[in-house]
């Protein structure tokens, strides 16, 4: 029988292996050769492609270690991606509700349609959008002035708020998607029957929704608190001068003094920190999921 | 059977593009500028493919040393660079670039002569860069802001235009305008405290840090600035262009400058083309259409120039002999001080946050 098994589970390895085969080539073609180009260049001194003598060095990680702008901005870098993932979750999560249990037909597709239609603009679009929106004598500025009948000055380009609002709009889809998968799933009549037992719609909220939502819930916040602690892009164009953040630090590496090596050391020291962060949550998380 | 014939087939196809590649090739200038900045004007390569029959092909770079790395990594593929003098050495002594007949250019006579004897562009007696255009990294303000217009860099600093100040991200144009700021040299900075100190001081006035041309002109098309670093041709191009309320200041304080020159790589396939193109470039011809079509800098071609309407921007403001006392040309910088005030920049925008 285990002979058997052991027989019939190799060829349906051998009869995988041409679909497994293009992903995993892609994988390896597309993000291990590079990535591990990456790791090699962090340990040099000079990019092989400049033409100047390299050697080894521990140099470049040694730098973010002898400075402490590294460890303010990825601190900094690092409060920014929980503020986004709360504010996510804050906008994110009962709009996954309406759209998984009260919603239904029509208006549920229309309602969904706008909360993919982000992900079909260009990211870039989307920010120079919302400086329209957010600066003085914008957009909102003007609106909000022609409908109070007090004068306020609404001017928030170029601010921390606006790095908040710029990366909450990008990211919010995600926190939707995948808590509304698992609020789907969640069946009615468990609902039902813990308000026929006498729960309050909080207490079924607590007791019954949140746990079961729970993987969604943790799969989106890593989903966004990742890629928001190395953002360069929204910090830089519409946060000013406090728009400084360790992603855009690394891209200043890479762009500005073409210094590769230090700029693959310091991302890689993020990917350590990410890694770690979600290592020590994942217990947490998974007791929670 | 049809492997013999596939095969036949595929070499047939490669015999005859090799041999379309090399009559191509024969007649084809390849370019290395930023984008957008003169050489790849429609309208100037239709003419001078008319006028010589080569054809021009454009690559671009979008820093310093993306160029040097793009030279480095495809020798031979490029027969015309544009380098800023500054990075001149550097190219050179990689052996990047080669000397220039500049007896082939008909036009090169008329290059102004303190830039084509510049020592950034000579090097033992030998022409590695024929002077393009040159221009200013000065102040610019927003006309609506200001009476009249302010003649001292001290401007930034006033409280009166507390957050409506920008500065450019770029660290070696930070550092060097703190050091025209602070009365020092801007290629020999000797007290780089005072230069900190006085950035430190300027950073509380400043709402945001522009990178591109169209960041200034937005900011201050929607009036959200007073005063700013700008670029001389840009703020040229804003006003003349764009009619936004923009004009150039140059501060009593001085002003960077720095010159753009036309070199030919090293292993460049196709010379005479390459010569025939940097000759087309310090044109007046293809000057005058450029400022007149697009906005340019000032052509380093003293005839250029003077083809000029008399009250251009190019021709009355910065050729006067008084800004000329004042701005001081941008010499190399080496990696290791381009590191330093990067470090510098980045620390202090880390401060500010």
């Amino acid at each position: 029988m285990a002979a058997q098994g052991a027989t019939a589970s190799r060829s349906g390895l051998r009869s995988a292996l041409p679909l497994l085969a293009p992903a995993y080539l892609w994988l390896t073609v597309a993000i291990f050769l590079p990535l591990s180009a990456m790791v090699f260049f962090s340990f040099m001194t000079e990019l092989p492609l400049s033409g100047k003598p390299w050697a080894f060095t521990l140099g470049n990680y040694a730098a973010f270690f002898s400075q402490s702008l590294y460890l303010t901005l990825l601190l900094a870098s690092l409060r920014l991606g929980l503020v986004v993932t709360l504010w996510c979750i804050v906008i994110g999560y009962p709009a996954a509700y309406v759209l998984a249990k009260v919603l239904k037909g029509r208006s549920r597709e229309a309602i969904f349609l706008l909360v993919i239609l982000p992900f079909w603009s260009n990211g870039l679009v989307r920010i120079f959008s919302w400086a329209m929106v957010l600066r003085e004598g914008g957009i909102l500025d003007t609106a909000l002035n022609a409908v109070l009948p007090f004068k306020i000055n609404i001017d928030l380009m170029y601010s921390y708020p606006a790095v908040i609002i710029g990366l909450v709009h990008s990211y919010v889809p995600y926190m939707v998607l995948t808590c509304y998968l698992t609020l789907q799933a969640i069946d009615d009549s468990l609902i039902e029957a813990g308000r026929s037992l006498g729960a309050s719609r909080l207490q079924v909220l607590k007791r019954v929704i949140i746990p079961l939502s729970m993987p969604g819930l943790v799969a989106g916040a890593a989903l966004i608190f990742v890629p928001v602690v190395g953002s360069f892009m929204e910090p830089r164009i519409l946060g000013g001068r406090t728009g400084t953040f360790y992603g855009t630090v690394i891209e200043d590496q890479f762009v500005a003094v073409f210094n590769w090596p230090l700029g693959a050391a310091l991302s890689f020291i993020l990917l350590a920190v990410v890694l770690i962060i979600l290592a020590v949550a994942s217990p947490v998380l998974r007791r929670a999921a | 059977m049809r492997m013999p014939k596939l095969t036949a087939l595929l070499t047939a196809t490669a015999v005859l593009t090799s041999v379309l590649t090399l009559a191509a090739s024969a007649a084809e200038v390849h370019v290395l500028n930023w984008k957008g900045y003169g050489a790849d004007e429609p309208w100037a390569i239709a003419a001078f493919e008319k006028a010589t029959g080569n054809k021009v092909v454009n690559d671009f770079f979008n820093s310093e040393q993306e160029m040097l790395t793009k030279l480095r990594t495809n020798p031979g593929l490029y027969d015309v660079v544009m380098i800023n003098a500054a990075f001149n050495d550097q190219a050179m002594a990689e052996k990047l670039i080669q000397p220039i007949d500049v007896s082939k250019l008909s036009n090169y006579a008329d290059i102004s002569p303190d830039k084509a004897s510049s020592p950034m562009l000579d090097h033992d007696g030998k022409v590695y860069g024929v002077p393009w255009v040159w221009g200013l990294t000065a102040l610019a303000i927003n006309e609506k802001s200001f009476e009249k217009p302010p003649t001292s860099i001290a401007e930034m600093w006033d409280a009166a235009h507390k957050g409506r100040v920008v500065i450019r991200d770029d660290a070696v144009e930070a550092v060097q305008f703190g050091a025209i700021a602070t009365g020092q040299n801007i290629n020999d900075i000797k007290d780089m405290e005072a230069v900190k100190a006085k950035l430190t001081s300027l950073m509380p006035q400043i709402k945001t840090f522009w990178s591109s041309e169209n960041d200034w002109n937005q900011m201050v098309a929607s009036n959200q600035i007073d005063i700013g670093t700008y670029w001389s041709g840009s703020a040229d191009r804003a006003k003349t262009h764009f009619k936004l309320p923009v004009s150039l200041v140059i501060p009593q304080e001085g002003a960077v400058a720095w010159l753009d020159a036309f070199s030919i790589p090293v292993g460049s396939k196709n010379v005479e083309g390459a010569e025939a193109f940097i000759n087309y470039m310090i044109d007046p011809a293809f000057y005058v259409e450029w400022v007149t079509k697009v906005g340019a800098p000032v052509s380093a071609n003293t005839k250029a120039v003077a083809a000029l309407p008399e009250d251009s921007f190019n021709r009355k403001v910065m050729g006067d002999p008084e800004v000329a006392k004042l701005i001081q040309f941008q010499a190399p910088i080496t990696d290791a001080q381009r590191e330093a005030y990067l470090a510098l920049w980045q620390q202090l925008k880390v401060d500010v946050k």
